[in-house]
């Protein structure tokens, strides 16, 4: 459930952008998740929705981009899309991948009023 | 194509032609395309898609709860600044006097301030040349015993200082300091992992020697603690041979972090049926590169390896601390030099003004 501490940190940087931005509410929050970024959605939902209360984004909702992972398949030489970590590669089906991309979580853009 | 709102491909769109479609059942439909990783978009109903866009082109795209089919493959060619756009909103236009919502672009990495934390934690350690590592496995795995074995072997080799993670009890911290290194429990509480913040907290109350070893040993968990960095030099994950050697797949996301896998209890071998060589090569298959050590804190096989793994490191550490401090002291010996030399020089300009 680390989930719980990556929705706190959601709820900090949509509360000090909120709060920067002279907003009354947050409508809205849409996040970037990365398919290799070792987050359960729908658990990050469920956190979200526990540590929004009280906050500016009491009432948002909370939208999801998911993103592919990526890696370099060092057997094809050219970069390739994985579902996870320790998938083969799906050109050569070869383990040899580096990953590149689809690690990450950020918070892309907040929607107030 | 847009089936719904008919951008295409070749559709030219000018900046401050509005990308907002009424549709037939009343609903707005913006869209929205951050620069940084443009394309992506959610609607509301769960729908993700991508789209090409052109760089430097930012305008909030969004669905209110309707349904329809969504076929978007839609290039846009129009060009926006990266403005905001109020024309977005739920309502689909700027009415002046109306307040709607606005985007307010963040792009802000989860995890930064945990990140940033454990980059200082990281030049904190560089500086005094200890080298640390962060001890992560399932809970049950030896860890703790395989901790105070390699104490014991590495006494009067190498100083060890230990931050035990637990979610409670200080019991494992005292097993570490009935060997005599000073080791500090952090009891978690509810939480699942240790972050670089209560590490953090802990360095500074543990203050372990200069080239020392600081071990971490984590919350008993092979899944949350993959994510945080505490600013460590690599993470190690302890598997035991009781535990079955499909957990690299079963737990990918920590083997893949971790720089070394210790198969820990391999003296248990003879009674299982553990299949080492598919063991490894499932650690290979999520992770090319990791390294692997057989070994057992009771009959103290493959001990030596990872022993000499450790002073490696330690070695490693302590070599970038003399390099650092040297070129601290020789940048500090070109200023003093700098600062004489420019002392000479106005002085003489004083002397000749003065003659």
């Amino acid at each position: 459930m680390h989930e719980m501490a990556l929705a706190e940190g959601v709820r900090e940087i949509v509360d000090e952008t909120a709060r920067s931005s002279g907003a009354g509410r947050v409508a809205a929050v849409r996040l970037e998740i990365g398919r290799l970024a070792q987050v359960e959605i729908e658990a990050l939902r469920f956190a979200f929705d526990v540590v929004k209360r009280g906050s500016l984004a009491d009432s948002a909702r909370l939208e999801i981009v998911e993103v592919d992972g990526t890696a370099w398949c060092m057997c094809c030489c050219e970069p390739v899309v994985i579902a996870g970590h320790g998938e083969a590669c799906p050109k050569c089906a070869h383990y040899q991948l580096q990953v590149t991309g689809g690690d990450r979580m950020r918070v892309l853009e907040i929607e107030i009023e | 194509m847009c089936m719904t709102c008919g951008c295409g491909h070749d559709e030219a769109h000018v900046e401050g032609a509005e990308h907002s479609h009424p549709h037939a059942d009343g609903a707005a439909h913006s869209h929205a395309h951050g620069a940084a990783d443009p394309g992506w978009h959610t609607h509301a109903d769960g729908t993700t898609h991508r789209h090409a866009v052109v760089p430097a082109h930012a305008h909030a795209h969004e669905h209110q709860a309707h349904e329809h089919e969504h076929a978007h493959d839609h290039d846009h060619d129009h060009e926006h600044r990266g403005d905001l756009h109020f024309g977005h909103g739920p309502a689909g236009a700027a009415a002046p006097g109306m307040t709607q919502a606005r985007m307010v672009r963040v792009e802000r990495d989860i995890l930064a301030v945990n990140d940033a934390i454990a980059q200082r934690n990281r030049g904190w350690l560089e500086k005094r040349g200890i080298f640390a590592l962060n001890l992560v496995s399932s809970p049950g795995s030896g860890k703790t015993t395989l901790l105070v074995r390699t104490i014991e072997r590495l006494a009067g080799l190498l100083p060890v200082a230990v931050i035990e993670g637990d979610q409670q009890t200080t019991f494992d911290a005292e097993r570490i300091r009935a060997t005599g290194a000073p080791a500090l429990q952090i009891n978690t509480g509810k939480g699942c992992h240790l972050d670089a913040a209560m590490v953090e907290t802990a360095l500074h109350r543990l203050a372990p020697a200069d080239d020392s070893v600081l071990m971490i040993e984590n919350v008993g968990n092979l899944v949350c603690p993959a994510g945080f960095d505490l600013g460590e030099a690599h993470k190690v994950v302890v598997l035991s041979v009781t535990e079955g050697e499909d957990k690299p797949l079963k737990y990918p996301d920590m083997f893949h972090a971790a720089a070394l896998m210790l198969l820990n209890k391999v003296d248990l071998l003879p009674h299982l049926s553990f299949d080492v060589e598919r063991c490894v090569a499932n650690a290979r298959r999520v992770h090319p590169a990791i390294e692997i050590i057989e070994i057992s804190a009771t009959s103290g096989e493959g001990m030596g390896d990872w022993l000499r793994w450790i002073e490696r490191g330690a070695h490693a550490a302590r070599e970038r601390r003399l390099e650092r401090e040297k070129a601290l002291a020789q940048a500090g010996r070109l200023d003093v030099l700098e600062r004489a030399a420019r002392a000479t020089d106005s002085g003489a300009r004083e002397r000749a003004a003065g003659g």
